[in-house]
């Protein structure tokens, strides 16, 4: 089994990050490959903090989980989901280009960060960002089912990463909407689906809305999961 | 400091003199951020304890900390992430009453606030003390939620908000400083969002 020892790594100063990718997720999300002077270690679930600054001196700063995976390299993925009114997340999503250099800082967080225990992580909508870090790090390990994920959307539409998320170790659930061929209806995620992706002794990683949260928090300790290992992170309108 | 190609901000000539650096005035939202799950916490069996170095440790049961002088904060919190709300009032009681109950010991340099979840966030004792702080129940004369930390929480509105612990169930005084939950992880010890003091070298 895969261990990491020590706790998750902290932030070290704010550098100059260059955008050297930017990837439409939807309509209304889209992810910057950022390439980092000084490469920084961190665990799946840690995030970045990016600040901008105008010609006055008047600075803005929002906090951006980390989708890709943990690695060597000096480059990380930050998905970020326009919010309405969203002086960050507007600028970057409508004004940002890949040349651009913005400045950073991270990874910061420590509890919502992976340990590599055996997890299932529980996505609604844009809270899937943290949890495809984890997905995609246990991939890259060659242990698929370290890590499950059970994703809740209103409609494909709004499925981030949907090309690379399809496997044996992620479900998707559609609230609304179904594609084309969908056997399941849509629906809210349901006790029986979850305790599926369950299967055994795993840590629950929760990250969405503070209604999908407090949803999906109550689903996993009915389905039996002593509370002190779910873990929450609520996405909400901080930026 | 390096500028943003493009960025001039939403609100050229018009911040707000009430909002520290950095941060952002939420309006009528009240963003929500914790790790753990939200508790369900019954006031029959809450209670409130102030232990370490004072002259008698005390607990306080729901009925008991009620019966204390009330006192109000009104004002503006500021939370790490950015966001400013103003306007608040929360009811409760003063942490200095509360102290005078037990006594402060001679040594008495620091404190920290411990949860019902196991949260915890640390103080020099000053933070607390001179009317700064509260354990506070009600928001605008209702009962705090659980989702903001009801049935009480520590409020300490000078400092960031991580530091205003949710669901607060004690506080212990050392003579040294002792780092709490997300001090361990990166953030800053003390929080004065004037001097922006969000993590570790701010």
């Amino acid at each position: 089994m895969t261990t990491v020892s020590g706790g998750p790594p902290h932030p070290g100063p704010w550098q100059p990050a260059r955008v050297t990718g930017i990837r439409r997720e939807t309509p209304t999300a889209k992810t910057f490959t950022l390439t980092l002077p000084q490469p920084r270690s961190f665990w799946a679930g840690q995030y970045f903090v990016v600040r901008l600054t105008a010609p006055d001196g008047y600075r803005a700063q929002r906090s951006y989980s980390i989708a890709s995976a943990p690695s060597d390299s000096a480059e990380v993925d930050l998905t970020v989901e326009i919010l309405p009114g969203g002086e960050v997340s507007g600028f970057l999503n409508e004004a940002v280009e890949v040349g651009d250099v913005l400045d950073v800082r991270g990874p910061i967080g420590g509890d919502f960060a992976w340990d590599l225990r055996p997890a299932l992580g529980l996505a609604g909508g844009s809270g899937i960002v943290p949890l495809m870090s984890m997905l995609r790090h246990a991939r890259k390990l060659g242990q698929p089912g370290l890590f499950r994920l059970v994703v809740s959307v209103r409609s494909p539409e709004e499925l981030y990463y949907a090309a690379e998320i399809q496997g044996p170790d992620a479900s998707i659930v559609f609230t609304r909407a179904v594609p084309d061929g969908h056997v399941r209806p849509p629906g809210r995620l349901m006790a029986r689906e979850l305790a599926a992706a369950l299967d055994g002794d795993r840590d629950v990683y929760v990250c969405g809305s503070t209604a999908f949260c407090d949803a999906a928090t109550q689903l996993a300790a009915a389905a039996g999961v002593p509370v002190e290992r779910i873990r929450v992170e609520r996405f909400g309108f901080s930026g | 400091m390096a500028l943003t190609r493009g960025f001039t901000g939403r609100s050229r000539g018009a911040r707000d003199s009430r909002l520290p650096p950095g941060q952002y005035d939420a309006g009528t939202n009240w963003p929500v951020l914790h790790v753990e799950p939200t508790p369900s916490i019954d006031t029959a069996t809450w209670s409130f304890e102030i232990d370490g170095l004072v002259d008698k440790p005390v607990r306080w049961s729901w009925d008991e900390i009620h019966a204390l002088p009330a006192s109000r904060y009104e004002g503006a919190i500021h939370c790490v992430t950015t966001w400013s709300k103003f306007g608040m009032r929360f009811d409760g009681v003063s942490v200095d009453t509360l102290l005078d109950v037990a006594g402060v010991g001679d040594d008495a340099a620091f404190a920290l606030a411990r949860s019902h979840t196991g949260y915890t966030t640390n103080f020099p004792l000053e933070d607390l003390t001179g009317g700064k702080a509260w354990v506070v129940w009600d928001i605008d004369g209702a009962p705090l939620a659980s989702i903001h930390g009801g049935p009480a929480r520590l409020l300490v509105p000078h400092l960031y908000f991580w530091k205003s612990a949710k669901w607060v169930s004690g506080l212990t005084l050392f003579a040294e400083d002792q780092r709490g939950f997300w001090e361990q992880r990166g953030y800053h010890y003390r929080g004065d969002p004037w001097l922006e003091q969000r993590y570790q070298g701010d």
